[in-house]
């Protein structure tokens, strides 16, 4: 049993130096008692923390998709004035984000999975934490200090242990979430730096400078045509227009006809 | 017999188990020997499994130290490493 020996011996002797002894033991199991509300406080904040952390990743993902989408679009309009070669590079630069955001979304999947332990830590404890405080009121009603001394020690040693479990567990997770967050802090930072908006089509991207090129090109070039004919632009008008006057006047009869038919 | 599974809980196993969960452990003691993290992780699940099959949760009201403590079910090897090297019981 040499793992699971070792592994005790040194988990205790950490357990032990979490809770000093007082003179008196029953002061001891209040001091106990205190360290554990301290505890669970912080279990509470660590929970939060990884929360917020969590919420963070997912705005960046969702930013990141809009940006992602955006190119989308710029690639289709793209094909649609037939330039295959602005289109490309639109796609280009969503491949990239998309790398990006898959690798945000699985930074998102493990804090999801801390955030969890952490509130089955912290439910673990507050139910321990209130079964100790019953506990502790009964040690001191039933027995004299010197009696008490004893169970004391057990309960107190019992409680040790587990605040040490927990107290690593919350160290756990705040580990892997500061790793995180250093990830999640340098995407904001390119974010902010314009590193991204190069990549992806900000208002004055270079892309968008073209298509927007393009699209006052065939403004410019219809508005020429309206100037020289007139009669091209209102064409379409006038056809429209027909076509929809045509259509009331021959439906008509054939719904007076069917009443009459049925009747 | 109390067995604690950190980030878990406490397991009350008959002494009758502790055999069979000595295997079990020795195969996760060489799989750290060995810094052979393929051989560690079904070890590891097989010997807490080992512990929650044989053991039975113990009672959250009872407070007492448990005789053995096991790894949280998603330590990596590095993490149990260093868990057991903290007091140099284990060099390097």
């Amino acid at each position: 049993m040499t793992l699971m020996k070792r592994m005790s011996l040194i988990f205790k002797a950490k357990a032990s130096k979490a809770l000093d002894k007082a003179e008196d033991p029953r002061e001891t199991l209040d001091y106990s008692y205190q360290k554990q509300l301290e505890l669970l406080t912080n279990v509470r904040k660590g929970v939060a923390d990884v929360a917020t952390s969590r919420k963070r990743v997912e705005l960046q993902i969702n930013q990141l998709q809009q940006q992602a989408d955006k190119l989308q679009g710029q690639a289709q309009q793209a094909i649609n004035v037939n330039r295959e070669d602005l289109a490309r590079e639109a796609l280009t630069r969503k491949s990239g984000l998309a790398q990006q955001i898959a690798d945000l979304q699985t930074q998102h999947a493990n804090l999801q999975g801390e955030e969890e332990k952490l509130v089955l830590a912290q439910q673990r404890l507050q139910a321990r934490v209130e079964a100790f405080r019953t506990k502790k009121e009964t040690i001191k009603a039933t027995y004299t200090a010197a009696e008490a001394q004893t169970k004391i020690n057990d309960a107190v040693a019992g409680i040790g242990e587990e605040m040490g479990d927990i107290g690593m567990a919350m160290q756990r997770a705040e580990d892997k979430t500061a790793q995180m967050q250093a990830r999640a802090g340098a995407v904001d930072e390119l974010l902010a730096s314009g590193a991204l908006e190069d990549l992806t089509a900000q208002p004055g991207d270079d892309i968008a400078k073209q298509l927007n090129e393009l699209s006052s090109q065939s403004d410019v070039e219809a508005e020429l045509a309206k100037l020289k004919g007139l009669n091209a632009p209102a064409a379409p008008q006038a056809i429209g227009q027909g076509d929809g006057a045509a259509q009331p006047a021959t439906d008509v009869p054939a719904n007076e006809n069917k009443p009459e038919a049925q009747a | 017999m109390i067995v604690r599974i950190l980030s878990e809980g406490q397991y009350d196993v008959p002494d009758a188990e502790i055999d069979r969960l000595n295997e079990l452990d020795a195969a996760v003691e060489s799989a750290v020997a060995a810094d052979d993290e393929a051989a560690f992780r079904p070890a590891l699940a097989a010997l807490l499994d080992g512990v929650r099959t044989a053991g039975t949760p113990h009672p959250d009201d009872d407070f007492v130290e448990s005789d053995l403590i096991l790894p949280p079910a998603d330590a990596a090897l590095e993490e149990v490493r260093e868990m057991l090297a903290d007091d140099g019981l284990i060099p390097g």
